[in-house]
């Protein structure tokens, strides 16, 4: 390699090393934030905080970006306003037009019925997911018809190795031929699930696919696509299993139903842990610093968060390939004509 | 434990971005980016292909090539060979010829020659008849007239042949 070369490398490695540095210290802003609030600093309540959803967006102590607030009740019909109201200039909890946000539950202060289907935290995140997944891809998607038959190029030559990977390694093997049907489902979960992640790790971001909400939803899909294709071994399987003695039928039955709808939950409970364990890991690291208010403490779970950070990246990029492998694999044992 | 709880809201929210992302990305991303990669990746097996098809006619026209100069090589020799035996015999045919046609004309040459010879001693055997017929006449003409004058005659005659 040219010196040249090299040179470029150490300029990036420093950026980045720098890039690295900055973004942990607004994570320690943002968490020495709620360590500020009252005498006793609670761990717990600061982890539950951060990793639960939200009516407003606070991306530091004070700093909180007010989302819409979507309603819908009896009495007052579709509602929408913003979620600033709710608090007064004290930061104090306060009712608006009959409605009161405590513990970002809203109730009407009458007592009846309402349902909240407010512009959360997460759903913010989903919709920048969703954007950025649309952006990267119609732009990838322009690449392709830019350059037909050529060599790619930018994003698209980012992104081409890991298509290519999930529908030639993951998707392939698992499900066989009749692939190309289930191909854009599982590359658009992939992807969802891999950029969410990601997003997750930003300092102020919400925990949006450690929310078991985004990943029932994820796992519905991947139960109503498996069930609704498959294919008479498929149900002959969970009905009347082949190649066990006719007494046991009957007991692998139930056993074999209940297995129909573990296989989404696991999915459904994996993505869930995973990402949110990550985060309470990096929150209680932080957390150790306003425990022993000391400074040695803080450089010391500054470095074990940065490398959890790193690990974090990867079981980002690893979750989102569990959950797209399973669910071709489920998708796999359904198409399959014969064993 | 409301962790564990799903929220419909945001399980409402999810559903719908979801479905629209997917559907969206579906048929505007995957569907062209798909059969791209698949055309990209069958042009690429079949130009490999066709390098290789091509690779294999080459060394068959290659080979045929030495084949062919082979067989023209062994031509040539062959036709060296018949050209030289041809050649020959024409040579040596050109001699016989020309031996026998040179022998023709020498003898052609010889019987003209003999034939004029004959015509040339005929025509000297006529000239003899007719000077001594001619002597003759004019000897007995003089007998006639005076002797010695005949003998005078005789021997002028004689010189006139001579000159003749």
């Amino acid at each position: 390699m040219t010196k040249d070369g090299t040179l470029k490398i150490c300029k990036k490695l420093i950026i980045c090393g720098l890039i690295c540095l900055f973004s942990m210290s607004s994570l320690q802003r943002a968490y020495a934030s709620d360590a500020s609030e009252g005498e006793g600093f609670n761990p717990g309540d600061m982890i539950n905080h951060h990793i639960k959803d939200a009516h407003g967006w606070e991306i530091t102590h004070g700093v909180v970006v007010p989302l819409p607030i979507i309603l819908y009740s009896e009495p007052d019909g579709l509602m929408i306003f913003s979620s600033s109201n709710f608090f007064n200039n004290g930061h104090e909890e306060v009712a608006y037009k009959g409605y009161l946000l405590s513990h970002e539950h809203i109730s009407r202060v009458d007592g009846q019925p309402v349902y909240d289907f407010s512009i959360t935290k997460n759903v913010l995140f989903i919709f920048i997911d969703a954007t950025i997944m649309l952006l990267v891809f119609f732009a990838i998607a322009r690449g392709y018809k830019k350059n037909v038959g050529k060599a790619p190029k930018g994003v698209q030559s980012l992104f081409e190795p890991v298509i290519i990977y999930i529908r030639d390694e993951v998707v392939k093997p698992s499900i066989g031929d009749n692939y190309q049907k289930y191909l854009p489902y599982l590359l658009t979960l992939f992807f969802f699930i891999w950029f969410g992640n990601l997003l997750g790790l930003i300092p102020g971001a919400a925990n949006m696919t450690g929310n078991i909400a985004i990943t029932a939803v994820l796992a519905l899909g991947t139960f109503f696509i498996t069930n609704f294709s498959g294919k008479r071994a498929y149900w002959s399987h969970i009905f009347w299993t082949p190649g066990v003695p006719w007494w046991l039928r009957p007991i692998i039955l139930p056993v074999e139903l209940i297995g129909v709808l573990t296989k989404p939950v696991s999915l459904m409970v994996r993505l869930f842990v995973s990402i949110t364990a990550g985060h309470i890991v990096v929150l209680s690291l932080v957390s150790l610093t306003f425990i022993f208010h000391s400074w040695m403490v803080g450089f010391g779970s500054t470095v074990i968060v940065t490398l959890i950070t790193i690990i974090e990246l990867l079981v980002a990029t690893i979750q989102a390939y569990v959950f797209t492998m399973f669910t071709s694999l489920y998708i796999g044992m359904a198409v399959e004509e014969h064993h | 434990m409301d962790l564990l709880i799903p929220d419909y809201g945001l399980l409402f929210w999810q559903l719908v971005v979801f479905s629209i992302v997917l559907t969206i990305l579906a048929v505007f991303v995957w569907k062209p980016v798909t059969e791209a990669l698949r055309t990209r990746e069958s042009m690429i097996e079949d130009s490999i292909k066709s390098a290789e098809l091509a690779r294999e006619e080459m060394m068959q026209i290659k080979a045929d090539n030495e084949m062919v100069l082979k067989e023209a090589r062994v031509q040539r020799d062959q036709l060296l060979k018949d050209a030289t035996i041809v050649a020959n015999k024409i040579k040596d045919d050109a001699k016989s010829e020309t031996s026998k046609i040179s022998e023709k004309m020498i003898l052609d040459a010889k019987s003209i020659i003999e034939s004029e010879k004959n015509a040339a001693l005929a025509e000297v055997k006529n000239l003899v008849s007719t000077l001594s017929l001619d002597i003759a006449e004019k000897l007995i003409r003089e007998k006639l007239n005076n002797d010695p004058s005949q003998q005078q005659l005789v021997e002028k005659f004689l010189k006139e042949v001579k000159v003749n």
